[in-house]
């Protein structure tokens, strides 16, 4: 009863009495159903019916939230039943230039691991084109994947109790920027002195969910 | 300023209706716990419901107004003085320059709210005065000596001016139409929620829930615990999350969860079995599956239950 809708590529799972989760085969597909419903990459877009208040990406899901005095659950689920995918960059999500310092912390304990020389990592981490996938542990931060695997390192056995706020990491097949110091146990290759995160501006965030992000040596 | 904080008590916070649409960004909505008091409280004074107050913890709270203002206490019940002197609960009073506002511990409920015409008026950030324990965003707890603003009163918009409480609850809409300057009248273009009880903490409280998306994630005899038992309240629970204690639940499927996106009122369960429900401060994604979601109408009652008070689940 409670699995509304199961299609080949999107399952619509109940949340409460105002939220829909939606349930993607991967991340790759959660990127491009996000651009869908969002049309400019941001959280409730310009596509976004009114009465949608978030649309959160995740690892594997998209989670809607609404207000159910201002648009139906019916309405809702048809919405997210009948968005189309926007596949790769074409109109939707910025690009943006995160301008970094290579030579953090873990710079060449990162490359012995991926059994490359530091500069040839440096260039591969530039070279690449990142896409913001989604938020997550504090706000501002933002998970970015790329098409390939070769930067995939392992976390840090130990993680930081403090890592400064500007540093760029890498772990699993995620590269990211701490928008503020906080604990974490990312390998720190670089840092940036990039604003990642200030509440006082009407667009807080550097990088959205979306976005397409480039890395280059300040 | 309109108000000097002589102390703050155990924690006392500035929050209005939430901060929505920013939880792709990291940001959770935060916003009163119990929303429907502070809105009660706002309407009192002749405030927009989404003004910002004070959400006022375990009482503690002593307040010393600067100038002269009309202020409403709403939601959990108890001694609540004006220079020594009790006042009544939701409704409006009005406080001279000088006075002194003292908050009791409360004998129901958990939380305080106190509206002051004109409302608190602190700056906003990304559309609300709210303040955020997870992420830090908003106005700091309040500190003793601190000073807080008081809004100006939008003439003409109150329910209540010049008086020193509200006239009967039941006034129905324009019962004052028509009165001039507006002495104590109920504008036609609010009406005031009821006034609900703040809970006893002797007694269970009861909140219904829906079956959440990760439900298929537990065996059949977990939703029944679930829904049957009574749990209660830990005292680790705070704006972030209600934990709660109670015989555990089982999941049957042991894999991890990639990070998803979680719902207010989520009832997330980790491994240990015993499931927090999420409040207004919590974290916007989240590894843990959810078996059920309480229904936000009930998330107020929530907002309210204090440590050991016993909780029931409708299913």
């Amino acid at each position: 009863m409670w699995r509304l809708n199961r299609s080949p590529d999107r399952t619509l799972l109940p949340c409460g009495d105002s939220a829909f989760l939606v349930e993607l085969p991967g991340l790759a597909a959660v990127v491009a159903y996000y651009r869908g419903l969002t049309g400019a990459g941001t959280s409730a877009g310009v596509s976004a019916p009114p009465g949608i208040i978030d649309v959160v990406p995740a690892a594997r899901t998209v989670l809607v939230t609404f207000d159910p005095e201002t648009i139906r659950p019916s309405e809702v689920r048809n919405w997210l039943e009948s968005a189309e995918p926007a596949a790769g960059v074409s109109g939707s999500g910025r690009e943006v230039t995160i301008e970094v310092s290579y030579g953090g912390p873990d710079l060449a304990e990162t490359a012995q691991l991926l059994g490359m020389s530091e500069a040839e990592m440096v260039t591969l981490h530039t070279g690449s084109e990142w896409t913001a996938a989604f938020s997550g542990f504090a706000p501002g931060f933002v998970y970015l994947v790329t098409t390939h695997e070769r930067l995939r390192v392992p976390r840090r056995n130990t993680p930081r109790t403090a890592v400064p706020a500007g540093s760029v990491g890498l772990a699993g097949e995620f590269s990211g920027v701490y928008p503020r110091s906080s604990p974490g146990g990312w390998q720190l290759i670089g840092t940036t002195t990039a604003a990642l995160w200030d509440a006082s501006k009407a667009e807080p965030a550097a990088i959205r969910p979306g976005d397409l992000v480039r890395f280059v040596e300040a | 300023m309109g108000i000097v904080v002589v102390n703050p008590g155990p924690l006392t916070l500035v929050e209005d209706l939430g901060r929505h649409g920013w939880a792709s960004l990291g940001l959770s909505p935060s916003g009163a716990l119990d929303r429907q008091s502070l809105r009660l409280a706002n309407l009192l004074v002749g405030n927009p419901a989404e003004a910002a107050g004070l959400e006022i913890l375990l009482g503690g709270l002593r307040l010393r107004f600067v100038t002269a203002s009309t202020v409403a206490v709403a939601g959990a019940e108890g001694i609540v003085t004006l220079n020594g002197a009790e006042i009544p609960l939701n409704q409006a009073v009005r406080v001279a320059p000088g006075a002194v506002l003292d908050f009791g511990a409360p004998l129901f409920g958990l939380r305080y709210y106190l509206a002051a015409q004109g409302g608190i008026d602190v700056p906003k950030l990304l559309g609300s005065r709210s303040t955020d324990m997870l992420s830090g965003e908003g106005p700091a707890p309040l500190k003793p000596g601190g000073q807080l603003g008081i809004g100006r009163v939008s003439v003409g918009n109150g329910l209540v001016s010049g008086t020193d409480s509200v006239p009967g609850h039941g006034s129905g809409p324009g019962a004052g139409s028509g009165a001039g300057a507006g002495i104590g009248t109920i504008n036609s273009a609010h009406a005031l929620p009821a006034i609900r009880r703040a809970p006893d903490p002797g007694r269970a409280i009861t909140a219904r829930v829906d079956r959440g998306p990760r439900a298929d994630w537990f065996d059949d005899d977990s939703w029944r615990r679930l829904v049957s038992q009574e749990w209660t309240l830990s005292p680790d629970s705070n704006r972030i999350g209600a934990r709660l204690v109670g015989r555990p639940l089982t999941q049957t499927r042991l894999e991890e969860l990639p990070s998803e996106g979680m719902v207010l009122g989520a009832l997330q369960v980790p491994p240990s079995g015993l499931p927090t429900v999420f409040l207004a401060d919590h974290p916007v994604t989240g590894g843990y599956p959810v078996i059920a979601v309480v229904r936000r109408a009930d998330l107020d009652l929530l907002g309210q239950a204090r440590p050991g008070q016993r909780i029931r689940f409708l299913g």
